[in-house]
């Protein structure tokens, strides 16, 4: 068992009928550290989770959790993982207080540790006003508190979260990740799937998939020096006029428009692709500013799968 | 200890959330309310007062006494009269009437007569009980002032009646019912509670948790054992001051077989859970379940009557076995060490329900 590898996957597949979810993914998520899992809809991030937890059983390749093989050893992993599903999955008709209650003992915590953990998940977790409130008569922020303090209460190393902010607004997910913080900082390792780009960025290490395929894998920094592409923002007194002029260009690869600017990514073998651009508008007479800028996440998600969809094309 | 203390988190819970469905409360207490209420007093097997129609063709002192004679043991209520055998047909055809008497012209020259019927009984068969009932009347004596035949009338058997003397048919049914109602509503109530917890989305967070199969299975049983249990008292109380049924043997000796049936229905319970895959899915199992048992278990036709095939299957079902029990407990006033053999086809079935149960649920998701 590797001390500092959490979870590693060795061509992990899963196969739904002739939908492929998840295909042949390897991964290395270091202990102590927030993973993520950026993807549309549909790319197979819930199904990896599964996978991980062994919920679901892959149809090809192998997954080490924690150092134990799964599905073969899940049982003996459960104490170990927590797990925040996407859909809300605690008792509606519980309150608060006992949905926390019924975790603490399915999760056999010695009787006088119970109450305490109990007590300090309603601190935690701002809970406590709601202690005898069901969830079902509570906001999206107020469950999604309610699920990671359920999923922590028995004190896991490893965390799953899929999509736990989906139904939470700007102001509750930037309190939700620092809560992550906090419990990396206490050696805890947590993988989180997400589609939000924000989100993506704070994870210290990040997985890109598409159509269930790995198509990037390192630290979101890495990720946007390392980028196939040059980004460069146009400013243009008419942004559709430039637009089609851009996309006759050949070096261009996409053209996405911001408000007033549009956001260019120009191949990597152009060496100014700053006055690339410029001089291909001014050849089709449009009045714009062109110049380079540094690339975001979003531009390298643009760039990482269309390059995947090409070479699923070609 | 922790395999006892996750058992109990599940039994818990499953009270937390019985306590505030409604539904399924009013159920516990409202089916065998309603069902006794209505089966004992609606159902009556022992038929009185069924409507008739006389045709009095031969109108003589004989006949007027026989047809008086007739209505006098309260089997018939003469509500028609009609001239002709064919009016009777048509009244009959109609639903006006359900037994019909026919008295021919020449009825007191056919009395004489050894081997002929005398008059004629025109009844509904379509209803068998109805039949069953106008036969009784083939044994009203015929009073007339003429000499006695040789051949003395009387009957070779006579019948003594032993548990039920006063034919109530409360006192048929109600121990049968007992068994009906606990099957109707102990299967359906664990067949929902796992595919509840999958339909609502409970069930990935629960196997994702160090709970095993067994102890899951045992934490959703025992809160409705207890159920089963307190539905037995309620319908008995009711059975007993309702119906004045006789609690002949041990009370004790009903409970522990109560306490049997009730398990052996929930592990099929469970069974069906591990099969459906929507709530509406395990009802409609489960009403798969209820036929058979219903019309096959004794409750309704009697076991003796039924194919040799049909018996096996009903030996199956755990209503059969539970219907001896508690008419043998109940009226016969038979020991529990007498009936063992029901006991035993009934752990039987729960074991290897609850056996197959635990085998087919995989904490997984496919
Ligand atoms: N149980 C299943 N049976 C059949 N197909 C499935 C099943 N689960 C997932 N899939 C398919 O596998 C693919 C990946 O699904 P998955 O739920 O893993 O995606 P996701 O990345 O979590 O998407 P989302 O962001 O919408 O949650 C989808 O095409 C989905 O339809
Ligand atoms: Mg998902």
């Amino acid at each position: 068992m590797n001390r500092d590898i959490a979870i590693r996957t060795h061509n992990l597949t899963r196969r739904f009928g002739t939908v492929t979810a998840v295909d042949h993914i390897n991964l290395e998520i270091p202990r102590a550290r927030i993973y993520g899992f950026l993807g549309p809809n549909g790319s197979g991030k819930s199904t990896t989770i599964r996978m991980l937890c062994g919920l679901i059983r892959p149809t090809e390749g192998e997954a080490e959790v924690l150092g134990h093989q799964v599905p073969r050893d899940a049982e003996s992993l459960k104490r170990s993982i927590g797990y925040m599903t996407q859909r809300f999955s605690l008792y509606q008709d519980l309150t608060v207080q006992e949905n926390l209650e019924f975790m603490a003992e399915i999760y056999s915590l010695p009787h006088a540790k119970r109450r305490t953990r109990i007590e300090r998940a309603l601190r935690d977790y701002q809970l406590r006003e709601f202690h005898d409130q069901r969830p079902e008569t509570m906001s999206g922020g107020e469950r999604q508190r309610l699920a990671l303090a359920a999923a922590t209460l028995h004190e896991p190393e490893l965390l799953f979260l899929d999509e736990p902010t989906s139904a939470v607004d700007p102001q509750s997910r930037r309190d939700f990740w620092e809560t992550l913080f906090a419990l990396v900082h206490q050696g805890i390792t947590i993988l989180v799937s997400t589609h939000y780009m924000d989100e993506a960025e704070r994870c210290h290490r990040l997985a890109i998939l598409d159509h269930g395929v790995l198509v990037a894998d390192d630290s979101p920094q890495q990720l946007m020096t390392n980028i196939d592409a040059s980004v460069v923002e146009v400013e243009a007194s008419d942004s559709q006029q430039a637009r089609v002029a851009l996309n006759s260009l050949a070096k261009i690869q996409s053209v996405t428009q911001l408000g007033m600017r549009l956001r260019v990514l120009v191949d990597r073998t152009e060496a100014e692709p700053g006055k690339y651009v410029a001089a291909g508008l001014r050849a089709a007479g449009v009045k714009a500013n062109a110049r380079q800028t540094s690339a975001s996440l979003e531009d390298v998600f643009v760039v990482v799968t269309r390059q995947h969809h090409e070479k699923a094309a070609a | 200890m922790n395999s006892l203390l996750r058992i109990l988190a599940i039994l818990r819970k499953e009270i937390w959330q019985l306590r505030r469905d409604r539904l399924t409360m009013g159920m516990i207490i409202g089916i065998p309310t309603l069902q006794i209420i209505l089966f004992g007093f609606a159902i009556n097997t022992d038929v009185r007062h069924l409507r008739a129609g006389v045709a009095d063709q031969a109108n003589t002192q004989v006949s007027r006494t026989l047809v008086a004679d007739t209505e006098a043991s309260q089997v018939i209520n003469i509500t028609q009269r009609a001239l002709t055998p064919e009016e009777l047909e048509t009244m009959l055809r109609r639903g006006e009437i359900s037994v019909g008497i026919v008295i021919p012209p020449d009825f007191e020259r056919r009395l004489q007569q050894q081997g002929r019927a005398a008059a004629q009984l025109l009844v509904d068969g379509s209803d068998p009980i109805i039949l069953g009932a106008a036969r009784q009347l083939t044994a009203v004596p015929v009073n007339y002032r003429l000499p006695p035949s040789p051949i003395k009338s009387a009957s070779v058997y006579e019948v003594r009646n032993f548990y039920n003397p006063e034919r109530r048919s409360a006192v048929n049914i109600i121990p049968g019912l007992l068994g009906v109602i606990l099957t109707m509503t102990m299967v359906l109530f664990t067949a929902i509670a796992i595919v509840r917890e999958r339909e609502r989305g409970n069930l990935e967070l629960l196997i994702n948790t160090p709970v095993r199969t067994p102890e899951l299975m045992a934490g959703k049983i025992l809160p409705y054992v207890l159920i089963g249990l307190i539905q037995a008292t309620l319908i008995i109380t009711l059975s007993v001051f309702l119906f004045r049924i006789p609690i002949r043997g041990n009370l004790l000796d009903l409970y522990l077989a109560a306490l049997v049936f009730i398990s052996a229905n929930l592990t099929m319970g469970l069974f069906i859970s591990t099969l459906a895959k929507t709530q509406m899915q395990a009802m409609q199992m489960n009403f798969f379940f209820f036929l058979p048992s219903i019309l096959l278990s004794g409750f309704m036709f009697p076991f003796d009557g039924m194919p040799g095939i049909v018996q096996h299957i009903a030996e199956i079902l755990p209503l059969t076995h539970f219907v001896r029990l508690s008419r043998g407990i109940l009226l016969r006033g038979a020991a529990l060490i007498e009936l063992l053999p029901e006991i035993r086809a009934l752990a039987i079935f729960m074991v290897v329900t609850l056996t197959i149960a635990i085998l087919r649920f995989r904490k997984r998701l496919d």
